[in-house]
């Protein structure tokens, strides 16, 4: 059965490091949904958070996969309640039609999204959210034909473990110097 | 300390802190500065020149699987690397350990489409474990460093260094240090013991036990403690194509080779053994056909070093990570005595039916023509199992690995999970220059060779002890088989118009001589084999000869047939 699931890796910062993991899914005709590389809390480790909608047996042939790439320190994977995840939208809509009555007002309120620029043009707006709240905003103000633009962020995710996988493992190699 | 260097030589200079004694490449623009600086290395260092890069990376790789040292290549940027890729992920696939170093164009010009470039490092990522391109001269000595450590380390692989132009002819201070470790890159799992008492219970009280050998007990150099292993518990044995010669062909626990067109009992046993017990091999679908109806019965135990083969193809229940050099004996010291000569038993019934059906047919055919299988028998009368066999891809390749006799490990040289045709001549190549005291014997197809036999050429210039014996069916005989089981005899583009093969070879400067009839044939082997240097002897063969047993695609293992199915 296919679900969703959110794989981390935690890498060094080297070129073509992104190549080599997404190779890995293309090779299994596995899409990737969203994917999103930043520097992670550790020094010069960067932090991949790729998610698909897969089958558990091929994440975990992916996820041994790409922890078996040499830059990869290593990777995880995860169902969605065992993390908190939240993605980020942006909307850009016309200032006129914020203006024109309470309509979008009322939308982005009972959204929860934050007006974060208002110019004579136009007005953009912050929702940070699951992929379905930031699509539901998106929709109503859809439906009014307020949209300009839209943007939408990769995800990016915590575990709710009460330990740090990442730091455990880390630990354990020993030959890392952790607090650099 | 450190010297003053250029780039080009602080490549040279790296290799020879490696130990690298042979380079098979191929000079051209981009990689004209290391060859200019080779000469002053020559008495350190020695360039092997073939005639295609594919014959430089085979070669390295059949010097690297007999000496079990790092194969390096060199090739210039462009079309010099892009005829490497085959030989890349050939040694990808079969594990084996390379450095392969490529030129490339200027830093300025990169991404411009300039003359000759290619992008190397993006070609090779999906077939190499790892690669890097360096843009500045002191970036040199510490990635050619990670390219050997990684190359040689965990579960081998190639690993490509491209060097720009520019960083071969700048100038360093060269220091160099060897890599023994990278913080990413965990080359041996650690092992838990709990797994390996586990383990040891369920084969102690195995009443049917099967061993199935692969490539990772000779990569592993684990090959004593594979046999004390299997000796000390009476477990019978089958290898992979990979495996052979891991274990010697005469010892008693030695059951043959397993897959596709392994041996009949090897096959069968896979659905009727109680624990399976898999060292160093993959579950390649050659080994398992059909996966649904592969081992079911059976307790698995994996012991493997490389984790992402765990649970890949085959469910474990028991996964022993690490190397089997370090796991085996931790097992073998929990085992029980057992000789288990009864399930030994089952598999020499089933010998006996395959002997009488297929091996006496082979060895000493009722027909007119020659059949491969005589040839291989004969060579094995007179070499004693102790020469390195390598093969081309074919049907040869399966009579050479089914019927050699292996007396000494890392004996046997093929590609295996790749089937590259053309690899046989320069492989042998590698491997008699890796190993120039031993008797080196190529088995290669009428097809095959047609592909890579330049490299005569440069046999010739090395003078490297290659005897090549030429299986001529005047077919694309594998395929052909296949088009006679499973195409109705419909012999579309297999049959080979072919040239003066003998007249070739003295072309190159090197003896030969074809053989039609039986009667010549054993004289024939002796002078191969008593002739001093490379020689080519060509063997007329029957043209409708087949490989069996076999285990036709998608068939599961038990059904695996003796002769042709009746229509
Ligand atoms: C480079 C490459 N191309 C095509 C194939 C497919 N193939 C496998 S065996 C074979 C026939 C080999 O013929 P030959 O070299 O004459 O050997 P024989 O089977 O007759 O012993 C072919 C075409 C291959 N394995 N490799
Ligand atoms: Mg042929």
């Amino acid at each position: 059965m296919k679900q969703t699931f959110t794989i981390t890796a935690f890498s060094e910062n080297h070129i073509g490091l992104l190549n080599r993991i997404t190779i890995i899914f293309t090779r299994r005709r596995v899409n990737i949904e969203t994917l999103t590389v930043s520097p992670s809390a550790i020094k010069g480790v960067h932090k991949f958070t790729i998610v698909v909608n897969e089958t558990r047996e091929m994440v975990e042939k992916v996820v041994k996969q790409i922890d078996k790439v040499v830059e990869v320190i290593k990777a995880f994977y995860h169902t969605d309640d065992e993390i908190i995840f939240q993605e980020i939208a942006l909307y850009k809509v016309s200032t006129d039609k914020l203006m024109e009555n309470n309509k979008v007002e009322t939308i982005v309120r009972k959204n929860a999204g934050r007006i974060v620029e208002v110019t004579p043009k136009y007005t953009v707006i912050e929702k940070m959210g699951t992929a379905d709240e930031t699509q539901e905003l998106f929709d109503e103000l859809n439906q009014l034909g307020a949209i300009l633009q839209f943007t939408r962020s990769g995800r990016i995710a915590v575990t709710r473990l009460s330990e740090e996988l990442l730091h455990n493992f880390l630990k354990k190699r020993e030959i890392w110097d952790l607090d650099n | 300390m450190s010297t003053k260097l250029t780039g080009s030589q602080a490549v040279l200079q790296s290799l020879i802190e490696e130990g690298t004694e042979y380079i098979f490449g191929y000079p051209g623009g981009a990689i004209m500065p290391v060859y200019d600086a080779m000469m002053d290395y020559e008495d350190q260092i020695k360039h092997i020149l073939t005639r295609h890069e594919q014959g430089a990376i085979h070669a390295a790789q059949g010097y690297a699987r007999v000496t079990g040292k790092v194969g390096v290549c060199m090739a210039t940027s462009g079309p010099g690397a892009t005829n490497l890729i085959t030989g890349i992920a050939d040694a990808m696939i079969d594990s084996t350990p390379l450095v392969c170093i490529t030129g490339q164009v200027g830093s300025p010009l990169l991404g411009t489409d300039a003359f000759q470039e290619t992008d190397v490092v993006g070609i090779s990522m999906p077939v190499t474990k790892w690669n890097v391109l360096v843009t500045k001269p002191e970036e040199i000595p510490f990635a050619i460093a990670q390219a050997f450590f990684i190359a040689k380390t965990g579960r081998p692989g190639p690993v490509l260094v491209d060097i720009t132009k520019d960083a071969q002819f700048g100038s360093l201070d060269f220091n160099y240090k060897k890599c023994t470790n990278i913080r990413s890159y965990e080359p041996k799992p650690v092992f838990e013991p709990e797994k390996i008492e586990q383990a040891a219970q369920l084969i102690n009280a195995a009443k049917k036990p099967y061993v199935l050998l692969g490539q990772g007990v000779i990569l592993g150099n684990a090959e004593a403690e594979f046999k004390a292993f299997i000796e000390k518990a009476g477990l019978p044995t089958a290898w992979t194509i990979l495996g052979v010669s891991a274990l010697d062909s005469d010892h008693p626990l030695n059951m043959g080779m397993l897959g596709m067109h392994g041996n009949y009992s090897t096959n069968v046993m896979n659905n009727q053994c109680d624990v399976l017990i898999a060292v160093g091999m993959r579950f390649d679908d050659r080994v398992t056909g059909d996966l649904k109806r592969f081992a079911k019965q059976a307790k698995v135990i994996h012991m493997e070093i490389d984790p992402a083969e765990i649970d890949k193809n085959v469910k474990t229940d028991v996964a022993i990570l690490g190397d089997v050099k370090d796991t085996l004996p931790v097992l073998t010291r929990l085992l029980e005595k057992r000789d288990h000569a009864e399930w030994i038993a089952e598999f020499k019934k089933l010998d006996a039916i395959e002997n009488e059906k297929v091996i006496q047919k082979d060895f000493y055919p009722d027909k007119e023509g020659l059949t491969m299988g005589e040839v291989v028998r004969r060579i094995n009368e007179r070499t004693g199992g102790k020469a390195i066999i390598v093969t081309d891809v074919g049907q040869h390749q399966m009579f050479a690995s089914r019927y050699a006799k292996h007396k000494q490990t890392r004996n046997f040289v093929t590609s295996g999970g790749l089937g590259t045709m053309g690899f046989g001549l320069p492989a042998a190549h590698g491997a008699a220059m890796g190993c120039p005291d031993k008797d080196v014997i190529l088995f290669v197809g009428d097809g095959g060779f047609q592909m890579t036999i330049q490299e005569l050429g440069t046999i010739n210039q090395t003078e490297a002890n290659v005897k090549v014996v030429l299986l001529n069916n005047k077919y694309l005989g594998m395929v052909r088989q296949w088009q006679q089981l499973f195409f109705d005899r419909r012999y579309s583009q297999t049959y080979l118009m072919n040239p003066d093969f003998i007249m070739i070879a003295k072309g190159f400067g090197i003896e030969g001589k074809k053989v039609m009839h039986r009667p010549e044939l054993d004289a024939a082997i002796d002078e191969m084999l008593s002739h001093k240097g490379a020689y080519v002897l060509e063997v007329s063969i029957e043209k409708e000869d087949n490989v069996f047993p076999m285990v036709p695609t998608g068939a599961s293992v038990s059904e695996v047939i003796l002769e042709p199915p009746q229509k």
